[in-house]
Formats: structure tokens, C-alpha cells, sequence
């Protein structure tokens, strides 16, 4: 335990007095803040239309209008961000040959590979914490449904492990960073798309199952308002699965 | 207190380390001595842990290598050759960090920590980022996260490497100082380091042991005769038969390289210096200076690792 505390504080430290944690979380913030405005000027005319033509539809609640398309841009800007963030996790490490220094100390590779996680798990946590200053706001003009609003927040967050827990996956393979950046990429894009085939390949079992695997429907279900533990076991799921994976690369190195 | 026996790692064809086996003592300072390439590094990964043996044992304070890793690796203070450190981080921060990772806290961290800036003189650099420092300062904070935790067995690969004159007498002083307390490997093919630090030498050449000994006795297993140089001021009435005709002595050359100076050589065993001395005053050609010549570790390394059989080097005319 205390070892895992040193390792999180070394790498927070390694993370802040970098420049590209910043710069990301810059960026982050313009481009979200963007969509966010985008559909709250949207659901704003939608308003004043509604008000004109005196109807009533139910649809109209900001959450469906505002925060659920916003959330899912808001998953696709992380998903090319969040392996920014994740590549240089083990593969700084191996270029700077300071892999040997931890592997020769009395760690546990889990101790290693759980701190990395963490770390990277806390910056992603403080930079979706930083997107509450919208609803904040909007709380005070009007009233914004709780749940959903939470149940997005927890799927982001889940979504995030998952990305995280596949970036320091891709870490692991390269001394390079830019090719871990790229195969994280790759993996997370791949775990997006599984699904754009759309329902009919859910009709084989084999379809089935891989529809499963597909993100989108998942997020979108937590967006939505759903808490389902079927959504909340496939993200724990890939969690661990990007975690199993990362452990077993940075043992194999021993077997060499 | 380290042993090894039959240790040995091979990379699919390539064998690098051939059953390699010797003992380390408890405060011995071991010198491990060979050319580019010989399988020091990778010996010294394989007791450190980092990389596995293909075959072989490895016994670090009574702990085998493969039942107890862990523990061999809390009482190991390890210098790679290229120091393993933070750049980004402060050496306060890093040798902290480094301390905590070896199993100090509280307490013990900050009296370790006090100690280390202190035996490898710090105390100035502490706040720096470690990417500001030289070569010099970096190698010597490397150093002070391998003796933090006060482990019993240090392990230094190249511990000099790249350093200037000055600061690599002060890094021999410092490990000199360690000797009797810590048990030390470490691994050089710098040839006085090895002398001046250690008492034992295993010369390692292609991933072979080919010597294990003192320094002393590995010098002098090579010695063929005794050699002695002296130095006259008249060389002009020097007259060679006169010191041929001494009793001992079996060869006389000079000096290629400076002039007036004599190679003496003699059997084995038999000291001619004040016999010597004394035909050289008697015969009044003015004796400036005399020294016995021993063959170097240089030159049994380069013996030992090229196998060459002639230990001279240009020798000068025979008279």
C-alpha cells in the first residue's frame, strides 16, 4: 500500500510538471465547453420556438436536448485525447531505464502497473471534473434532471477507465511513445466502432456477443439515464482486461 | 555473502554468460574487470533480478534468487550504468521517492536521506531538478539512491564512468570508505580502479571467468623476473658489464624512451638493488633514481583476455 502511494505520488508529479497534461487538459476544456454551448444554443431556440407555437412537447428536457448529445462528442474528444495522456506511462519508463530501477526494487509489478493506473485514473477524474462548471451553471437557470446527470457522469468515468486501462496497455508494447499513442488509437477506436454495423448483426450468437463488446451502446445506455448492471459489468469488465494485459506484458520482460 | 555458481544466460544461439561461479564475502569489495562485451552488465542484471538466469543459482544474503526475489532485492543498493533517474523530478524528490520504494519510511527515511546527501555530498543540489545537474552530480545522486536503504550488498556497474579525474578519485573514497560495512561488486575496465579499490579481481572475458584473485597475487602469478629501473647521470662512463656481472642479474636494456634510464632484469626471487646501488656509486656515474618495476594489471588483463604471451612492450636495445 505504501508503496503504491509513493509510486502514484512520483508519477503525479512526473504528470504535472510536464507540459503536456496542460495542454490537454486546455484543449479539453475549449473543445468541451464548445459542444456544450453548441446544443445549449440549440435547446435555447428550441425553447423560444415551443413558446411561440404554445406546444408541449415532452421531449424537450435539456438532458436529452443538451447533456446527451454533448456526452457522447464529449466520449469521442476523449477518446483521442485520453491516449495522450496514457503514453507515456510505461513507455518513458523503458526509454529512460528506469524500468530496471523499479523492476529491481521491492515492487510487485501489480504495485507498478495498479499506481500507473491510478494516477492517470485521478488526471482523467480532475479533468471531468472540470466539465461540472456547465451543469453548474445551468442548475441555476433551470431545472436539470439529477440522475441522468449522474448516471453520465459515472458512465464517463467508466468510459475513461476503460481508455485509461488500454492506454497503459499500449504503453507497455513500445519504448515509444508515439507508437503506444497510435495502438492505443487503434484499440479504443476499434472498441467505438464494433457496433456502427448496427442491429442486424445482433441476430447470430456470434453477433450477439460482439455487438456486446461495442462501447457506444453502453455509454449511451448511462447517458440515457439507465443504470444497468449489464453496462456497468462491461465496463469493469474491459477495465480489468486492459489491466490483466498490461501485467502480463511488463512480466513477460522478466522472462526474456 | 553473494554466491554464485554455474550461473549462465543464454539469448537463443548467443550465449552471453558461460557458468560463471565465484563468492563474494561479507564486506569484501569484489572488482569485476573485463573488456566491452565480456557479460558484466548482464551478470550483474541476473543478481540484481532484473533479468532471469538461464541457468544457475544466485544466493544474496542466504536468499535464493528464485524462492525469495523480493528479499534479495531489499537488501540490494543497485547502480546501473546509466543512472535510472527522474529528470523531471527534484534530487530531493527523487532520492525520497527512491528511499520509500525500498521499504524506508518516516523516520528511517529522512535519517537515511540525511545520510546519503551527506556521504555523497549533495547537500547543495538537493533542490535542483535533476536534469540541471552534470554528469558528475548525476552519477552521484545514482549513487545515493543505491546506498539510501543502507542495503548490505551494493551492486555498481561502471560506477566511474564519464567522470572527470577529480571526481573520480572522490567516488573511489567514497566506496573505499564502504569496505568492512557493505559488501560491494562492482564492474570496471578501468585497470588502476580495480587495484586501488578492491581485494579481489575476477577477470571475466566473453562471458568466461578467466582469473579470480587479489590484485597482489594475480600481478605476480605473471611475473616472469624481477625488474628494476635506474636512472645515472653519466651515461657516458656507464659501463654495462660491470652491473651484467653482478650476481642475480639476467638482462640489461634501456630505456627507449628516456635516456639514461636502464631496464635491470633479474631472477625471480633475488633483490640486486643494494648491489646495485653500490657498483653504480663506487663506479662514481651518479645514481639519480631506482625503482622496481611490477607487471600492471594491465598487462595480466591484457594477457589474460588476449592471450598473448610476450608481456613486454617495445623493448628497448639489448646491451
Amino acid at each position: 500500500m505504501k508503496n503504491v502511494l509513493a509510486l502514484v505520488g512520483k508519477e503525479m508529479r512526473l504528470y504535472f510538471i510536464s507540459p503536456v497534461f496542460y495542454v490537454v487538459a486546455m484543449v479539453f476544456l475549449l473543445v468541451t465547453d464548445y459542444l456544450f454551448y453548441s446544443q445549449i444554443v440549440y435547446f435555447s431556440s428550441l425553447s423560444t420556438q415551443m413558446m411561440q407555437f404554445q406546444q408541449n412537447l415532452p421531449q424537450l428536457n435539456i438532458h436529452n436536448v443538451v447533456f446527451r448529445p454533448a456526452f457522447m462528442n464529449v466520449g469521442v474528444i476523449l477518446l483521442l485525447l485520453v491516449p495522450l495522456l496514457t503514453m507515456r506511462l510505461v513507455a518513458e519508463e523503458k526509454k529512460g531505464r528506469t524500468m530496471e530501477f523499479l523492476l529491481t526494487s521491492p515492487l510487485t509489478i501489480m504495485e507498478i502497473v495498479l499506481s500507473k493506473f491510478l494516477a492517470a485514473f485521478g488526471l482523467y477524474l480532475l479533468l471531468l471534473a472540470l466539465t461540472l462548471h456547465v451543469p453548474l451553471i445551468l442548475v441555476t437557470i433551470t431545472t436539470v434532471p439529477m440522475k441522468p446527470l449522474l448516471t453520465s457522469y459515472l458512465g464517463l468515468a467508466l468510459m475513461g477507465g476503460v481508455f485509461i486501462s488500454f492506454g497503459l496497455f499500449a504503453s507497455t508494447l513500445s519504448e515509444n511513445q508515439i507508437v503506444a499513442a497510435v495502438v492505443s488509437f487503434g484499440i479504443l477506436i476499434g472498441l467505438w466502432l464494433i457496433g456502427a454495423g448496427g442491429e442486424e448483426a445482433a441476430s447470430t450468437p456470434m453477433g450477439a456477443v460482439v455487438n456486446f463488446l461495442s462501447l457506444i451502446p453502453h455509454l449511451d445506455n448511462m447517458v440515457k439515464g439507465l443504470l444497468d448492471t449489464r453496462d456497468l459489468s462491461y465496463f469493469i469488465t474491459m477495465i480489468l482486461l486492459g489491466f490483466f494485459l498490461s501485467h502480463r506484458v511488463v512480466e513477460s520482460s522478466r522472462w526474456k | 555473502m553473494v554466491h554464485v555458481q554455474e550461473l549462465g544466460k543464454r539469448y537463443g544461439d548467443r550465449v552471453a554468460v558461460h557458468d560463471i561461479t565465484f563468492t563474494v564475502e561479507k564486506g569484501e569489495i569484489l572488482a569485476f574487470l573485463g573488456p566491452n562485451g565480456a557479460g558484466k552488465t548482464t551478470t550483474m542484471r541476473m543478481i540484481t533480478g532484473f533479468i532471469p538466469p538461464t541457468h544457475g543459482t544466485v544466493t544474496v544474503c542466504g536468499f535464493d534468487l528464485f524462492d525469495h526475489p523480493m528479499e534479495i532485492k531489499r537488501r540490494i543498493g543497485y547502480l546501473p550504468e546509466n543512472p535510472p533517474l527522474y529528470l523531471d523530478l527534484t534530487v530531493a524528490e527523487y532520492l525520497k521517492f527512491a528511499g520509500k520504494i525500498k521499504g524506508l519510511s518516516g523516520d528511517r527515511l529522512k535519517v537515511g536521506f540525511d545520510m546519503v546527501l551527506e556521504q555523497c555530498r549533495l547537500g547543495d543540489v538537493s533542490g535542483r531538478l535533476i536534469a540541471n545537474l552534470s554528469r558528475g552530480y548525476r552519477q552521484r545522486v545514482g549513487l545515493a539512491q543505491a546506498l539510501i536503504h543502507n542495503p548490505a550488498v551494493l551492486i555498481l556497474d561502471e560506477p566511474t564512468i564519464g567522470l572527470d579525474p577529480k571526481q573520480i578519485i572522490e567516488i573511489r573514497e567514497l566506496i573505499h570508505g564502504l569496505k568492512g560495512e557493505h559488501t560491494v561488486i562492482l564492474s570496471t575496465h578501468i585497470l588502476p580502479e580495480a587495484t586501488a579499490v578492491c581485494q579481489k579481481v575476477v577477470i571475466i572475458n566473453k562471458g568466461k571467468i578467466v582469473a579470480v584473485d587479489s590484485p597482489e597475487r594475480l600481478s605476480s602469478q605473471l611475473k616472469q623476473s624481477e625488474r628494476l629501473s635506474v636512472t645515472i647521470q653519466n651515461r657516458d662512463a656507464f659501463n654495462p658489464q660491470k652491473v651484467l656481472a653482478l650476481s642475480g642479474v639476467t638482462q640489461l636494456t634501456n630505456d627507449p624512451v628516456r635516456d639514461g634510464t636502464y631496464i635491470v632484469e633479474t631472477e625471480l626471487g633475488r633483490d640486486v638493488r643494494s648491489d646495485l646501488a653500490r657498483v653504480i656509486v663506487e663506479s662514481g656515474w651518479g645514481l639519480l633514481e631506482m625503482k622496481s618495476l611490477t607487471v600492471s594489471l594491465e598487462e595480466v588483463f591484457l594477457h589474460l583476455t588476449t592471450q598473448e604471451h610476450s608481456i613486454e612492450s617495445a623493448p628497448g636495445e639489448l646491451l
